[in-house]
This record gives C-alpha cells, sequence and structure tokens, in this order.
C-alpha cells in the first residue's frame, strides 16, 4: 500500500501547473450561452441545456435510491401480529 | 520544481485519497468504513472542480459580472451529479448496516461473513 | 426536545422554507438552481424532525403525499424535455415565446427573471423530487428505531 501512496503524491507534483485547463470546449459554451438559450447563469444552462441527458440519469438514480430506503424498512403484517 | 509546489489542491486531494484508503482498508467497524467511502467521495468532487481553474478567474455568471475571465463551466456542473450520486449511496448503504445490526446484533465486519438464512 | 429548541425551531422555519424556495426560483439568474434549493428546504424539515418527536410530523405529512409530490415532479421534467421533440430530443422550446422568452444583453447586466426559455419550470420540477427525496428519507430512517407501523 505504501507503493500505491507514493505514487498517487508523485502524479499530484508532476501534473500541469494550477491555472492552466487544457480543453478549449468551454471558450464556445461561455462565449455563445446567453444568446442561444437565454439565462444569465452558465452553469445553470451547462447542466439542464446542453448536458441534459445527465440530469435526467441523475434523477433516476434519486428516485431508485428513496424508493430503496422505503421499501427496506417496511413491516409486513405477520412481523407485527 | 519550485513551480509544482503551486499545486496545492492536488496535492490535497492525493492526501484525501491516500487518507480513505487507510481508512477502508485497515479498519472493521462498519461505520468506520462508510466514513472512509464519505471521504474517498469528497477527494474525488474537490479534485474534478480544481480541474478547471483560470488563473484571475471569476464565476460563470453574468449577472453583474467583473470584467475578466472566466473559470470554466462544465467540471462544476459534472460535480452537481457527482455530489447527489454520493448522498444516495450513503443514505442505502447506512440503511442496510441499522438491518445488518437488527439481524445479527453487531456490526463488526468478521463476523457478518457467514451466509445464513 | 426541551422549550428553548422548540421555539426556536416554531421562530426558525418560515424562514428557511422561504430562502430554498427563493434559491429553487431564481436559478437562472444567481448561483443555485433545482438541486440546491431543494437540499436547503429538506434541512428545514430535518430541522422539524429533530425539535419534535417524528410521530407529529408524520401526522402532517404522510408519506403516500410526498411520493405523489416526487412522481409529479419526475413526470413534469420529462414532459418538458419532451416538448421540443420536433427538432431534437432537449430543444429549448420557450425562447421567442412570450411566456419566458425574454434574451438578456450581452456582457454584464442585472437579471431578469422571465427569460431563459424552459429553464426555470426544469427547476421547479427537480426542486420538487429532491425535496420529496430527501425528506421521505429522513422521515423514514427517524420512525425505525421508533417501533412505528408505516402505512402503504
Amino acid at each position: 500500500m505504501g507503493i500505491v501512496v507514493t505514487l498517487f503524491f508523485a502524479c499530484a507534483l508532476l501534473m500541469r501547473p494550477f491555472g492552466q485547463p487544457p480543453s478549449d470546449m468551454d471558450d464556445y459554451i461561455i462565449n455563445n450561452a446567453q444568446k442561444e438559450t437565454g439565462a444569465n447563469n452558465v452553469v445553470a444552462a451547462v447542466v439542464f441545456d446542453y448536458r441534459g441527458y445527465d440530469t435526467l440519469g441523475e434523477a433516476t438514480i434519486l428516485f431508485t435510491a428513496v424508493t430503496g430506503v422505503v421499501m427496506l424498512f417496511r413491516r409486513t403484517k405477520e412481523e407485527i401480529l | 520544481m519550485t513551480e509544482s509546489l503551486f499545486n496545492i489542491p492536488f496535492i490535497a486531494v492525493a492526501a484525501l485519497v491516500s487518507i480513505a484508503l487507510y481508512i477502508i482498508l485497515t479498519k472493521r467497524n462498519l461505520i468506520k468504513m462508510v466514513m472512509g467511502i464519505v471521504i474517498l467521495e469528497s477527494a474525488v468532487n474537490l479534485f474534478l472542480v480544481t480541474l478547471g481553474y483560470r488563473s484571475g478567474g471569476a464565476t460563470p455568471i453574468f449577472t453583474n459580472a467583473p470584467q475578466s475571465l472566466m473559470v470554466l463551466p462544465v467540471p462544476q456542473a459534472l460535480t452537481l451529479t457527482s455530489i447527489v450520486i454520493g448522498v444516495s449511496v450513503t443514505a442505502l448503504m447506512l440503511s442496510m448496516i441499522i438491518l445488518i445490526h437488527r439481524h445479527t446484533g453487531s456490526i463488526d465486519a468478521e463476523k457478518s461473513r457467514k451466509l445464513k438464512g | 426536545m426541551s422549550k428553548i429548541v422548540r421555539t426556536i425551531a416554531n421562530l426558525a422555519t418560515p424562514f428557511i422554507f422561504m430562502f430554498g424556495l427563493y434559491v429553487i426560483i431564481h436559478g437562472h439568474i444567481t448561483p443555485g438552481g433545482g438541486f440546491q434549493g431543494g437540499a436547503v428546504f429538506a434541512s428545514g424539515i430535518a430541522l422539524l424532525i429533530v425539535a419534535f418527536n417524528a410521530e407529529k410530523v408524520q401526522n402532517y405529512l404522510k408519506e403516500s403525499h410526498l411520493s405523489v409530490i416526487e412522481s409529479s415532479g419526475a413526470l413534469m421534467f420529462i414532459g418538458l424535455a419532451f416538448a421540443g421533440i420536433c427538432v431534437t430530443f432537449f430543444y429549448n422550446i420557450l425562447i421567442g415565446s412570450p411566456l419566458f422568452g425574454q434574451i438578456p444583453p450581452e456582457g454584464s447586466n442585472p437579471g431578469f427573471i422571465w427569460s431563459a426559455g424552459v429553464i426555470p419550470l426544469m427547476n421547479v420540477a427537480v426542486g420538487l423530487k429532491v425535496i420529496a427525496g430527501l425528506s421521505g428519507i429522513v422521515l423514514v430512517m427517524a420512525l425505525v428505531s421508533s417501533n412505528v407501523r408505516i402505512d402503504e
């Protein structure tokens, strides 16, 4: 396990410097989000409009978790009598 | 070498992940294992958010915004989904711990390995 | 719980609910949205469950009503996603129309509420779903140790 911890710290020191992210896709999103969606909040436009499938999957996960928790604590009639 | 000493958020993520792995692998109490899993999930969320930072950037919201560059908005959207998934998994794990305690009477990970009916 | 905790819970709960609804509705202008506002509202309900007994809260907030609210939130979300099916799956159909369709000017501006198409309605749908889901989880887990039968 010491090998794994050493590898983690070596990766943290050798990553690219902190203020320079690697992608250019978000320049298009920041420049065109007000014209195409009409929202001031770019994060809300990304969550609900440009990446709506992920929000649909997350709503399904919430629904499944609530159903699982309520089902695990249900008592049938023969346990009460 | 000196410029890699400014990656303090990435060093913090590595420290959190190693602490969480140590807790999950060596503790025997079930509730301490759940705490280790929650720490691991928080470390991954921190890593996702600090990947998309531009130096001298502002919040990506146009309401009364200052005139400067903007931080990337897509990793923040992915982190939102990840936080909700972490809450759901924690709720299900804690419910199963309550049921294990009701059936076997102890919350030791070694005592609940036998597959009895 | 003691009298001080009950009095403060009675005083603070309407403000927590109002702040949660504010964060949900202004999701396209200020930071926030459906998930964040739903979590604030559900922690207000958790404060009520801790201060009073869970059996007293269950008289007002039955589980069948919570499942109806959650299902209606999910159906509203899917219905809004299918409304623009003539172009593609998640198309923003309400932009030009006078209901929610104002487009804000370029650059920095004070925000307008009646803008951004389908996004405020989706925020309300996801907010209802998160409120009912998290309150249901906290209520069921608080009722387990009191030996109360959970009705259908």
